[in-house]
């Protein structure tokens, strides 16, 4: 009964790995009408990706990184009222929260771009309260691609957080108040440490599509904010230089298995998936 | 919606969103509980601010090719919505594209949570690994792959890649959503109908199935949305082929009509009608 399913991942999901392995460590031969792709065990391909774009590897992991990190404090009061606080109400606001998600995630971050607008609404009030120069913008700047990784993927922080919080035993909680822990003190020793899984499985999820995302950048970000997915997206269906844009791959690929297992290896790898 | 976002959506669903309502603690600090809940109100208003611009731009009269600034309030787009027929053309290929490819992945995808949830057989934690993993490689990387494979071999990529990468990501999704679904079941019923004197194929039909199918249900809706929105994986293997997102990102370049707003309004609708029948049926079931 496994055995088509796994056959069918094994041909289209392991097999390109290796293919693009492959073209990794090619040479381009040929026109760019035709291009000839030729094995060589070609390792500078590896050299040349982080040579001529570590700049935009380390602005993907950091602007990752800042998404995450927002997506979590913005993720924690609502999914905490959600899972506490809302009595009856409970399932209209997990059903609120899913809404948003069945409109296009392209046609979504297309609206961010009409709000943030240079002559919008949000940009004058900000104007006007000086907040930001009269000159200031927000789209175009490394703001605006945060936010818009943080918008787009908030829904995977706010979920497994509510899920982690609903499993807690509300006793323990009354337990920690009997034996007169402050509602500080309740929350950094009870619900926090068993929240800890929801943040994990929430921070992996939201990171590693922030950080191979080339839609934000493009849409609500400048030249001066383009990220490692873009590098590929390009090199790929744009250059067409296989080996180079399969290279970026796999290096995106190694660092974000590093940061994932690091990132396991200090918070614990239960109840990883 | 990505891939990921339908898998948090069933095991979120699953981890009885939809029990225990009644749970509350109080909260002994007045202000920090209103406070919370101010704050929880503006993230939701956050995640909704986009969609009521969609929304309202469907009604809009733009003066030029974009959508974007404000100019007037229209009927014209709602009574013509498919006035762009590249547009139509592409929503229709994509809605082409999730039915293909969410049928032939329910099958493969069930098959497996079947067999995971049934009996626990050599090997079957690995299996379980193993169908979490495209769930957590960025996209990026699943397409430039797949574009490699189809390089490599020589096919020329269109209608059949994009069904094909499709149902990569979606087995894992359906798999995993119908085996969280099915977890908790008294499969004993299956050994009671046998002994009661039902062959296999009745038992299969007037047993197992109507045991799963609930779950399966839910896992083809996600997962027809999921490939309805894929944009990713899709731009990598379509060739010249063109999907509703894939019109959606061309016209950021060209000219963005307002019958995008229009359409992603009545897709939201559509699913916002299925949810509720879905979960009405549920409880009616349930009661």
């Amino acid at each position: 009964m496994v055995l088509p399913a796994l056959a069918y991942l094994g041909v289209f999901y392991v097999v390109p790995f290796f293919s693009l392995f492959r073209t990794s460590l090619s040479t381009m031969g040929g026109s760019i009408y035709l291009p000839k792709l030729t094995f060589a065990w070609d390792f500078s391909n590896y050299g040349d990706a982080f040579s001529m774009y570590r700049e935009q590897i380390f602005r993907s992991f950091g602007y990752a990184l800042t998404a995450t990190v927002l997506c979590l404090l913005l993720a924690f009061p609502l999914a905490y009222v959600i899972a506490f606080k809302a009595g009856r109400y409970k399932n209209l606001l997990l059903g609120l929260v899913i809404l948003p998600f069945f409109v296009t995630f392209l046609i979504r971050t297309l609206a961010w771009k009409t709000i943030l607008a240079d002559d919008g609404w949000v940009v004058d009030a900000l104007q006007w309260v000086r907040l930001l120069p009269p000159d200031g913008r927000i789209l175009s700047t490394a703001g605006a691609v945060i936010g818009g990784l943080t918008y787009n993927w908030i829904i995977f922080m706010i979920l497994p957080l509510y899920v982690s919080l609903e499993k807690i035993d509300v006793r323990l909680l009354e337990a920690s108040r009997d034996l007169y822990a402050n509602n500080r003190r309740m929350f950094g020793k009870v619900i926090l440490p068993l929240a800890l899984p929801g943040v994990l499985a929430g921070s992996m999820l939201v990171f590693i599509p922030s950080v191979g995302d080339f839609i934000n950048a493009s849409y609500l970000g400048s030249t001066q904010n383009t990220m490692i997915g873009n590098v590929i997206q390009k090199q790929f269906l744009v250059v067409k230089d296989y080996p180079a844009a399969a290279a970026m791959s796999f290096v995106l690929m190694a660092l974000i298995l590093a940061g994932v297992l690091m990132y396991a290896r200090a918070l614990g790898t239960e109840d990883l998936v | 919606m990505t891939t990921e976002a339908g898998a948090a959506i069933a095991q979120t669903l699953d981890h009885g969103g939809l029990a225990k309502p009644g749970r509350n603690i109080r909260g002994t600090f007045k202000l920090g509980d209103l406070a919370l809940r101010v704050i929880a109100g503006l993230v939701l208003l956050f995640l909704f601010l986009p969609i009521l611009v969609i929304v309202v731009f469907s009604f809009n009269d733009p003066a030029g090719k974009f959508n974007y600034t404000w100019q007037g309030f229209t009927w014209d787009n709602w009574a013509d919505p498919f006035k762009y027929p590249a547009l139509t053309n592409a929503l229709k290929l994509s809605i082409n594209v999730a039915a293909v490819s969410t049928a032939i992945a329910l099958v493969l995808g069930t098959l497996v949570a079947v067999a995971l949830v049934r009996q626990r057989f050599r090997g079957s934690q690995a299996v379980d690994t193993f169908l979490v993993l495209p769930l957590t490689s960025p996209e990026v990387v699943m397409g430039a792959s797949l574009l490699t494979l189809f390089l490599d071999i020589g096919w020329a990529t269109g209608y059949t890649t994009i069904v094909i990468a499709h149902i990569a990501f979606q087995i894992s999704f359906i798999a995993m959503t119908v085996r969280a679904r099915i977890r908790g079941f008294d499969w004993t019923l299956e050994d009671a109908s046998l002994d009661l004197g039902s062959g296999p194929t009745r038992t299969f039909f007037k047993v197992t199935l109507p045991l799963i199918v609930p779950g399966i249900v839910a896992a083809a809706m996600l997962s027809f949305a999921l490939s309805l929105d894929d944009f990713i994986i899709t731009y990598f293997v379509s060739g010249s082929t063109v999907t509703y997102p894939l019109y959606v990102n061309a016209a950021v370049k060209a000219a963005v009509p307002p019958q995008i707003n229009v359409l992603a309004t009545a897709i939201l609708v559509i699913s916002l009608i299925l949810l509720g029948v879905g979960t009405l049926y549920r409880r009616k079931r349930e009661v």
